[in-house]
């Protein structure tokens, strides 16, 4: 019975021992079996207390990134996360093996990173200003690969990893270079602090705040002035990072599912879990901050004749991605998969932010037949207008170009 | 005597400010830790009414009033000792000989004797208010043949009050081993209570980790050695041993659960009291100072940011001022417009030229020191094994700004009698950006690698000339061991360099020389800490600068940076050079390992990747800011190239 529940208490962690002591009360000693299930019973109340404050605490790690990655359908997707590179035509794509591979264009060899830190894989970001960082956030640690851009080895050794981890630090859902490449901040749903990384002496300093239960997205606005922190409650922050001071903000249904900044850093666009609208925030040093969010879109169902019959479209806001012009705005709309005629679509928007902020409907983007489209961003620095980079749930990366002239250098000439 | 006596109005107006809120602070904390260390050390489980109101009338009775004003007095000095021995550049011993010379050093011996007085006078508090069997030195005990009563020694109290002298001892030597010291800049800037708070936990964390380990240190010596000072105790206070009582230095006296947590939350509260007062030192003291850019009065003019970075002798100044440049660069438009205008009258762009100035000979300096390290290491491949020292010194009296040390090989480490012994560092010809608040640790135990460093050449020294033989190899170590003996014999040499060395030929290396060697040959990690010692500095100068002159593209109205940019961006490309050589070195790239959970400041060991890093994204700063339009900069066709190799992010 003992080693019975030796090995249960390796499989079933300390519910299973204590649930199998209780269950086999002839076997062992009275007072044990009482006292256990009296611990049992205490634990699950905690626990019960704890999870209903923050019902994402009860989940495994696996779940939690599923359920806090920027991929949509996380853990069934080939595709875990994608990151182009901020000044370069190169992009690196976590796979389902837990390995990455980096693309270049004009280029045969596509290193392939792998690491044995180098697990569930949520989050990728090159750094900024820099030719070779790129940083992963994982189940365990994050890592710092360094790829050295003129090497032709197609498998860089896990030499070239900085491995930064704290304690109580994992996993790791998010992270954000600062756009002077300076700092790294990464978060986790579990833990109330997110960490500020100094990566080349690998210090850190720990941001904490209580409320929320934890941090799940960043997003560090395009000028470097202020960082947004999700957190798994309905409760998002907006830091400003000279002083590294917070604003709270409570929301009233859900958490924050996605947010995009515009490029002056001005302008933020976020979603709420489960609504189909898309608030705008408004920053100006002259005003002292905005004091409520603005509904700009209503992306309810509407009907539109499609090629075979009518075709519904709208529904929750996934995604948004706003490219770095800020001329186009992509929503990623969540379909009714039970539902023949109302697929995931792609809604994109022209935008124009002064004198007023405006969203003009421009066109969607569909995958082929039975492809949903799970995440997207759009490439850094296209010449000739934005370049929507969109990963499919069949495994696919396609690239969707908009050719337009910029009305900002228009007006400037 | 002490080094504070600084006429700098910086360090008048400014930093003793600073010093007095934040010994104020910790004063104010006093109660507080008390206060919870009073509940805990009278903690019982079964009767927690009874143990509160005890707990109340002992927080308010006249005993604690006296015990906090003795903690006050003792968090006064530390706070002194904090001001005058913090260190913005940390002192790195190279080698095992030379951390031991500073740990036998008379001034540290008697700033460890200060600090096992302290200990000490804690402890004292802390028993008393334990109360109890602690509570007295003395106290009344029946013996055993008369059956008079007599006063007897209290081992309880004389083994917390021994404790404490340990305490104070190991926290002591330990602030020289970690560098307790050494005060680095956080990467990120926060308010004072945010950041206070948000170190809190690992301040606790850190002094209740330090308490253990230091209790079971102590409990084991005085287990081995505790009969010494409790028989001479008793017999210089006439005091009886009480026979009755079971003896402390035995297994069964020291298994002693309520002893034994008695001594863990006294040694928490001990070190939680003076590692406060640290960290509220070091919030205050690296606070971020605003310098003006420029002034409408003349008398003003030397606070001004331009003037305050050219200053070479309050190193405290020059990293705030440079810390101030690299957030203006960043942050603040108004201010970079400033560095940016022309003077009035005149239109000479006086303010740029001068924090440009400045900030390429603090680059341009680094940079020759790495290269003089090359060439050492090159010319001499046995300068990193034998006898791997460069002292800080010579990286500090090199940085303050002479540009012109490796041209002029004369050599300006003075190696000083450590007569007095909390000799001043003020004054010298040398005191350079790291002297006022550097302990003057190094003084007997320079290693003549310095003098090879900066090139010249003590003919008095067996090192003279390109020694190869294994004799004079072995002799080394005799020639410190001799020094060490005159060192801890009070009567100091000059230089080590001056012992006239016995001949080689009767040389036979004895167990203790090749000891010594061993002990000499580890820390290969240390010089090329030391080199970037105060890298602090130039990575501020380096963020500064690019960030400047990256603002220069849309700012800069009269097109002041145009004229500096090649200049710029040729001392940085040479600077990366060096850097790249200097990895190339064997232990120079290899990563420390990380220490938690103590209050000594690692960040140093880790300086050099951060400069490489800062460095890097200076440059791809200024190419991608200007992309193209760096063709039409006149520099040579090398450098070219290797900007060429960052417009194409290939690096």
């Amino acid at each position: 019975s003992l080693s019975l529940s030796l090995s249960l208490r390796r499989d079933a962690g300390l519910y299973g021992l204590l649930d199998e002591i209780t269950c086999s009360a002839d076997e062992v000693p009275r007072c044990l079996s009482v006292g256990s299930a009296c611990l049992l019973a205490l634990l699950r109340w905690a626990s019960s207390f704890h999870g209903s404050l923050f019902p994402h605490l009860t989940l495994s790690r696996d779940e939690m990134v599923a359920e806090f990655s920027q991929m949509l359908d996380w853990s069934d997707g080939a595709l875990r996360s994608f990151a182009w590179h901020p000044h370069t035509d190169k992009f690196a794509v976590a796979l389902l093996d837990d390995s990455i591979k980096i693309y270049k264009s004009h280029s045969v060899t596509s290193p392939t990173l792998k690491h044995r830190c180098q697990r569930s894989v949520c989050a990728l970001q090159w750094k900024p200003l820099c030719g070779s960082a790129l940083a992963v956030a994982c189940q365990s640690c994050l890592l710092i690969w360094h790829v050295e851009p003129t090497s032709l080895s197609t498998r860089p050794s896990s030499g070239c990893a900085q491995v930064l981890s704290h304690p109580g630090h994992s996993p790791i859902t998010s992270l954000a270079w600062s756009p002077t490449g300076s700092l790294l901040v990464s978060a986790s749903p579990v833990d109330t602090a997110m960490m500020v990384w100094d990566v080349a002496a690998e210090s850190c300093v720990p941001l904490q705040r209580v409320g929320g239960g934890g941090v799940t997205y960043l997003s560090w606005s395009p000028d470097g002035s202020r960082l947004l922190a999700a957190t798994p409650s309905a409760l998002f922050r907006v830091w400003e990072t000279r002083m590294w001071t917070c604003e709270r903000w409570p929301c009233l249904k859900g958490s924050c599912q996605s947010a995009c900044w515009s490029p002056d850093g001005g302008c933020l666009l976020l979603s709420i879990q489960g609504e189909r609208l898309v608030y705008a925030l408004t920053f100006s040093d002259l005003t002292g901050g905005p004091k409520a969010a603005t509904v700009v879109a209503d992306l309810s169902e509407t009907s539109f004749p499609g090629p075979d019959g009518e075709l519904t479209v709208g529904g929750e806001v996934c995604s948004l991605s706003w490219d770095p012009r800020g001329e186009r705005l992509a929503v990623l709309l969540k379909g009714d998969s039970v539902a023949d005629n109302h697929p995931s679509v792609i809604a994109v928007f022209k935008t124009r932010s002064v004198p007023v902020f405006e969203l003009l409907p421009c066109g969607f983007v569909m995958g082929e037949a039975g492809a949903e489209p799970r995440f997207m961003q759009f490439h850094p620095h296209f010449q000739h207008g934005a370049l929507l980079t969109v990963c499919w749930s069949d495994g696919r990366i396609s690239h969707v170009p908009f050719y337009f002239s910029s009305a900002g250098l228009l007006g400037e000439s | 005597m002490f080094s504070l006596k600084q006429n700098c109005w910086f360090i008048k107006k400014v930093v003793i400010w600073r010093a007095v809120a934040s010994i104020a602070w910790s004063v104010l904390l006093l109660p507080v830790t008390t206060a919870v260390f009073v509940l805990l050390s009278r903690f019982s489980l079964f009767h927690p009414i009874q143990w509160i109101s005890e707990c109340t009338s002992l927080l308010t009775a006249s005993t604690t009033i006296f015990t906090l004003v003795v903690l006050c007095g003792v968090v006064l000095m530390i706070g002194f000792f904090n001001l005058e021995f913090y260190t913005l550049v940390p002192s790195i011993r190279c080698s095992r000989m030379s951390l031991l010379g500073t740990v036998l050093h008379p001034r540290q011996c008697v700033h460890s004797l200060v600090y096992c007085t302290m200990g000490m006078l804690v402890m004292w508090c802390a028993s008393v208010t334990i109360g109890g069997r602690y509570s007295t030195l003395g106290t009344p005990c029946r013996q055993s043949e008369s059956g008079e009563f007599v006063t007897c020694l209290n081992e309880y109290h004389l083994f917390l009050l021994l404790a404490g002298a340990f305490m104070g001892y190991s926290h002591s030597f330990l602030g020289v081993v970690q560098n307790m010291y050494y005060v680095s800049f956080q990467p990120i800037q926060q308010y004072k209570y945010p950041r206070f708070k948000g170190s809190l936990p690992a301040v606790v964390k850190g002094s209740v980790i330090q308490s253990l380990y230091s209790a079971r240190n102590f409990a084991a010596l005085y287990f081995f050695f505790g009969y010494v000072p409790k028989t001479w105790i008793a017999s210089t206070l006439n005091l009886q041993i009480d026979s009755s009582l079971q003896p402390l230095d035995s297994l069964t006296g020291l298994l002693d659960f309520s002893l034994l947590y008695h001594l863990a939350i006294s040694g928490t509260f001990l070190y939680l009291t003076w590692y406060l007062t640290v960290l509220l030192f070091r919030i205050y003291v690296t606070e971020a100072y605003s310098f003006p850019v420029q002034s409408t009065f003349t008398e003003d003019a030397e606070q001004c940011l331009p003037k305050v970075l050219t200053e070479k002798n309050t190193s405290v100044m020059k990293f705030l001022a440079l810390q101030d440049l690299a957030l203006l660069s960043q942050h603040s438009l108004s201010r970079r417009r400033e560095v940016f205008s022309l003077s009035q009258p005149g239109g000479h762009p006086h303010n740029w030229n001068a924090i440009s100035k400045e900030c390429l000979s603090l680059l341009s300096e680094l940079t020759q020191r790495l290269v003089a390290h090359q060439d050492a290491v090159a010319s001499n491949g046995r300068v990193k094994s034998q006898s791997a020292s460069i002292d800080i010194r010579s990286a500090s009296s090199s940085s303050s700004g002479t540009e012109d040390i490796l041209e002029t090989p004369r050599l300006s480490v003075p190696l000083r009698t450590p007569g007095s012994v909390f000799k001043s560092s003020v004054g010298g010809a040398h005191s350079a950006l790291t002297a006022p608040f550097t302990p003057d640790v190094d003084s007997p135990f320079s290693s003549p690698a310095i003098r090879r460093l900066v090139g010249q050449q003590n003919p008095h020294s067996p090192w003279f000339g390109t020694v190869q033989s294994p004799h004079v190899m072995r002799r080394g170590p005799k020639l410190w061991s001799a020094s060490t003996e005159s060192q801890t014999n009070g009567s100091p040499l000059a230089s080590p360099a001056t012992i006239p060395s016995p001949p080689a030929a009767n040389q036979k290396p004895s167990f203790l020389t090749q000891w010594m060697q061993n002990r000499r040959e580890q820390l290969p990690e240390a010089s090329s800490q030391a080199l970037f010692a105060d890298s602090q500095a130039h990575i501020w100068a380096l963020q500064g600068l690019s960030h400047l002159v990256a603002a220069s593209f849309s700012e800069d109205q009269f097109g002041v940076v145009q004229t500096t940019l090649p200049s710029i961006l040729s001392c940085l490309v040479v600077l990366l050079e060096a850097v790249d050589r200097h990895f190339k070195l064997p232990h120079a790239s290899s990563k420390p390992a990380r220490t938690i959970c103590s209050m000594g400041d690692s960040t140093y060991k880790t300086l050099r990747f951060a400069l490489r890093a800062a460095l890097k994204t200076a440059i791809y700063k200024i190419t991608t800011t200007f992309g193209e339009h760096l063709n039409a900069v006149n520099i040579s066709s090398e450098h070219r190239k290797r900007l060429q190799q960052f417009l194409e992010f290939k690096e």
